[in-house]
């Protein structure tokens, strides 16, 4: 594999050529914020987070899906980037009903992580306020779609790795919902194996073990890469 | 130079971002000593005070009274501060907006079967309506600062009153935010 | 079949004609206001006139003026009649014969027809869309016959690349050159994919042309298939246009039984098959990648690009992506040569283009003028302007994606570069007149409406903004929003704009930004005064003490 040269946030950093700006930038301990990215999944540039900018382009690109070139010249965190991360973040918050001092996932969640890393003290757009259900008809877990902003990593993780298909998008537009099967009860779903994978995925509260009370929702990210590592590159220790 | 008016006001919240508050213990005699409290649910003034420098409201505006009493703190207040995450999200306070408006919460409330007298509260001029919708307070007036956090923690609230004691724009990096 | 059938096909079809023939229009327009009943009408009449062997009654595509519909065309009198009803049917056989019955004639020296220019609509109104030998006898499959004998793929290719043509269905990119890199990238095999999911608002070229003239795309699909080297072809067609996939159907199933698609077309070694997919109804479907993931099968959701289709298409192979009129164009391009096409239009935007014309002005319906005719010949010649003189406001081009372009802009060339310089764009060819009546931003909020239904819901700008532009336009509307929401619609329309995964998102702010720049005040009169001083809060409705700043400002 051969390498390239590209400068990241000023700094020279080389990179094997199939890695994309996302995984070089991470390569050279630059963070760039992401929220429907995880690793071991493949990606689908959709929360719009990491976009970056890139000399001699006049779009935004998303840094998960943009693969490096050498010589180029990439931009992580100009105050024009930072203010449209913190729009999305804003409109994700107004979209549906983020209660964080009620969630399952309080302290250990992907998104409330980024409202305050990316320093927002507030949400300047009017809540939405959703009516969305809760579906606990699973034995072991439990869905809450007032917390879920369709990243979509429960589906990927459900079909790619687990191989079910059991999770999936109905409807459009605001209207989106994570779906399981023919959009029946999880409980009655005949494809889902319960492994969980879904679970560990979610980077918010929308995903849970039942049984989880406020802020004890903790999951183990590292579990999805160490398998499609096993899988894909024969690696059993991590 | 005048000593700094400050006020804190409770609307629709659990009061759990005032025993923050007083969770500064003994730092608040210092603050005693620099400014004049002149409103605030633990002390005992009935009207809100013309010329007050800053207000820490906290919860988000639920009922009428809260409105109201929004209402005129904004207009005597130079510095208005969202003080948590009702006032600043809505957050628990809000929850029942998915339902539509307060009937609901009232119903469930008042007019439970095993209730032996079920009656929905009414009294007009002493008990205020509830709003049809819990608004976070920059939804109803405009807001200088917002202080989130459930309840926001006492190191935080004593930061950024110390930094508007100074006469500084108050700041708060990324580790000292907090939701939830 | 080889040249001498295709040739005998249309001899045979001329020498067959009767001396007399009402051409009565079965697109969807006129249908919808009884045409079939005008046309069996008129068939009985013929026959109780026993006239049966000279008079043909001809089912035909789409006759333009819409809005006089049904519509019968005489032929060779040259008489247009205009809403037609089944009673008219004695006076229309009656005319045939010099007779003087009681019809609307229409004027065809008007410029709604004589500053027309048919290229793509050639034989719409004319031959019968459910009829190949109609369309062979207008000269069809001449060139894919030309194409496949006389000529190389990379001469076809270089032959559209040299004609100018640009992709009809909005962002204007060269045709030849999407060709060219279709061609070029190798692949086991290539597919050649016709989007006739035509979905703006007021939009109906495509369907025009598919109810029209099916016969015309299949044959571009074919020539193109054959530059870029591919076996199969995808048509796919939003299902509210059933009539369009019934001729489609039809149509495909003529090319097939007559060899004109299928194995060794012409009796060479060429192969092409079209199959139509139809659309379940999601607008973000015309977006070329959502198009190929639901023409797979999968939830049409667009994905971010590189890779671009054309080389990374259906099932990862090289696709090459048209539009209904794109491809339209292909077969007379290739029939009267490249120089003919560049000959016409501007230096950048060659051809002709079609456009839905609709709204508030006389004469609404389809027209074909060359591009760089001014905006004002279209609307004030060719339409007639604004009904009961009125006066034409805006003029409303790209649908969704566009934007409202002001009367005092009106002598505007159309052509790609000039529209997108007024903050609009071609668009796939809706055109919508406003005139005075018309609140520009009520038709903000309607466009914004629209995207936000339309939304596939994959991207959050374009999810979850379009849903707070459009309630922070409804809050203008309602005179409750203050100059900081202005300055948040705003703000959100460079957000969306600029990060939005797909056309759609990246589009939607167009219709707030383009009457924003050209109708500010509009916006400015329903704004409730700014709460500058703390003292003026904002009640809970969103409004707030203080008279509006318009009345504040008179006072």
């Amino acid at each position: 594999m051969a390498a390239k040269t590209l400068t990241i946030d000023g700094r020279l950093i080389s990179a094997a050529e199939d890695q994309t700006v996302l995984q070089a930038a991470k390569d050279a301990g630059i963070q760039i914020p992401t929220l429907c990215h995880l690793e071991g999944l493949s990606d689908i540039g959709a929360c719009r987070l990491c976009v970056v900018e890139v000399a001699g382009s006049n779009k935004l690109l998303p840094a998960c899906v943009t693969r490096i070139a050498e010589g180029m010249q990439v931009r992580t965190d100009t105050e024009r980037l930072r203010h449209y991360r913190r729009m999305v973040l804003e409109l994700l918050f107004a979209e549906r009903n983020h209660v964080c001092a009620v969630c399952v996932a309080n302290g250990h969640c992907e998104l409330q992580a980024l409202a305050l890393a990316l320093g927002m003290d507030h949400v300047r757009f009017e809540y939405r306020f959703p009516k969305y259900s809760v579906d606990i008809t699973h034995h072991s877990f439990g869905i809450d779609h007032n917390r879920c902003i369709l990243c979509t990593r429960c589906v990927r993780v459900c079909w790619y790795i687990e191989g079910a298909g059991t999770k999936n998008v109905a409807g459009r537009g605001a209207e989106c919902r994570i779906i399981t099967d023919l959009n029946q009860s999880w409980g009655t779903s005949e494809t889902c194996t319960s492994c969980g994978k879904c679970v560990q995925a979610c980077p918010t509260g929308a995903l849970f073990k039942r049984g989880s009370a406020v802020a004890e929702m903790e999951r183990d990210r590292t579990r999805l890469e160490f398998i499609v590592n096993a899988r894909e590159k024969k690696q059993w220790i991590v | 130079m005048d000593r700094l008016k400050i006020a804190t006001a409770w609307m629709g919240g659990c009061s759990g971002c005032h025993m923050s508050f007083l969770d500064l213990d003994e730092w608040l005699f210092d603050l005693a000593a620099a400014v004049d409290v002149v409103y605030s649910p633990v002390i005992d003034v009935k009207v809100y005070p013309r010329g007050v420098d800053v207000c820490l409201i906290e919860g988000a505006v639920a009922n009428e009274d809260n409105l109201e009493l929004l209402l005129q703190i904004r207009e005597r207040t130079r510095i208005l501060v969202a003080f948590g995450d009702c006032a600043v999200t809505g957050n628990v306070t809000a929850m029942r907006n998915p339902l539509g408006n307060a009937d609901p919460v009232l119903n469930r409330a008042y007019l439970r079967p095993e209730d032996l007298h079920p009656r929905l509260p009414a009294e007009p001029g002493i008990l205020p309506a509830l709003l049809p919708r819990v608004l976070p307070i920059q939804e109803a007036v405009p807001v200088d600062y917002y202080i989130p956090g459930c309840p926001p923690p006492a190191a935080r609230i004593r930061a950024i009153l110390q930094q508007l004691v100074a006469g500084q724009v108050p700041t708060q990096t990324g580790a000292d935010l907090t939701y939830g | 079949m080889d040249h001498i059938d295709l040739l005998e096909t249309k001899n045979r079809e001329l020498r067959t004609r009767k001396p007399l023939c009402l051409r009565v229009c079965m697109a969807a327009g006129c249908m919808s206001s009884n045409g079939q009943a005008v046309k069996d009408s008129l068939e009985k009449e013929i026959r109780a006139a026993g006239l049966a062997d000279q008079v043909e009654v001809r089912r035909v595509g789409c006759l333009r003026l819409c809005c006089e519909g049904p519509l019968v065309a005489s032929d060779p009198k040259g008489e247009l009649y205009q809403k037609v009803t089944p009673d008219d049917a004695h006076a229309v056989v009656a005319a045939l014969k010099n007779g003087n019955g009681e019809l609307k004639r229409g004027d065809l020296q008007h410029p709604f027809f004589s500053r027309q220019m048919s290229i793509v609509l050639e034989n719409s109104g004319v031959v019968d869309p459910e009829r190949i030998e109609s369309y062979i006898a207008a000269d069809g499959y001449q060139a894919l016959h030309h194409a496949l004998m006389e000529m190389e793929p990379k001469d076809v290719v270089d032959t559209v690349f040299r004609s100018g043509l640009r992709g009809r269905g909005g962002a204007g990119y060269p045709t030849g050159l999407k060709w060219s890199t279709v061609a070029k990238t190798s692949g086991d095999r290539k597919f050649v994919v016709c989007n006739a999911d035509e979905g703006d608002p007021g939009a109906f070229m495509d369907r025009s042309v598919l109810e029209s003239d099916p016969q015309r795309v299949l044959e571009g699909m074919a020539i193109a298939a054959y530059a870029v080297g591919a076996t199969q072809g995808y048509i796919y067609v939003r299902a509210e246009y059933p009539l369009a996939i019934a001729r489609l159907n039809t149509a495909i199933r003529q090319a097939k039984q007559l060899g004109l698609l299928g194995g060794g077309i012409f009796e060479s070694g060429f192969t092409f098959n079209v199959e139509i997919r139809i659309g379940a109804g999601a607008f973000v479907c015309g977006e070329e990648t959502a198009l190929l993931a639901s023409v797979e099968g999968r939830r049409g959701t667009p994905r971010p690009r590189p890779p671009f289709p054309a080389e990374s298409g259906l099932w990862g192979m090289p696709t090459l992506i048209n539009n209904v009129e794109t491809f339209a164009n292909v077969p007379p391009i290739l029939r009267r040569g490249a120089e003919w096409f560049a000959g016409i239009g501007t230096q950048q935007s060659k051809g002709t283009k079609v456009f839905a014309l609709a709204g508030k002005i006389q004469r609404t319906g389809l027209i074909e003028v060359p591009m760089g005719m001014p905006l004002r010949t279209i609307v004030e010649e060719i339409g007639g302007g604004a009904p009961e003189g009125n006066q034409i406001k805006a003029v409303q081009t790209g649908g969704p994606s566009g934007g409202c372009i002001p009367a005092n802009e009106l002598d505007t060339p159309v052509d790609y570069e000039s529209l997108v310089r007024l903050g609009s764009i071609m668009g796939s060819g809706g055109m919508i007149v406003m005139d005075q009546s018309t609140d520009m931003v009520d038709v903000a909020r309607f466009f914004m409406g629209f995207c936000m239904d339309e939304s596939c819901g994959k991207c959050i700008p374009c999810r979850a903004g379009t849903v707070q532009m459009h309630a922070l336009l409804e809050k203008i509307l309602k005179g409750q929003a203050t100059l900081r929401d202005l300055q948040r619609l705003e703000e959100l329309c460079d957000m969306v704009k600029n990060t939005s995964l797909c056309g759609l998102g990246q589009t939607a702010p167009n219709p707030v930004l383009s009457t924003l720049r050209f109708f500010r005040e509009e916006y400015l009169h329903r704004l409730r005064s700014l709460p500058i001083s703390p003292g003026i809060p904002i009640l809970p409705n969103g409004s707030h003490h203080g008279p509006p700043v318009a009345e504040a400002a008179k006072t």
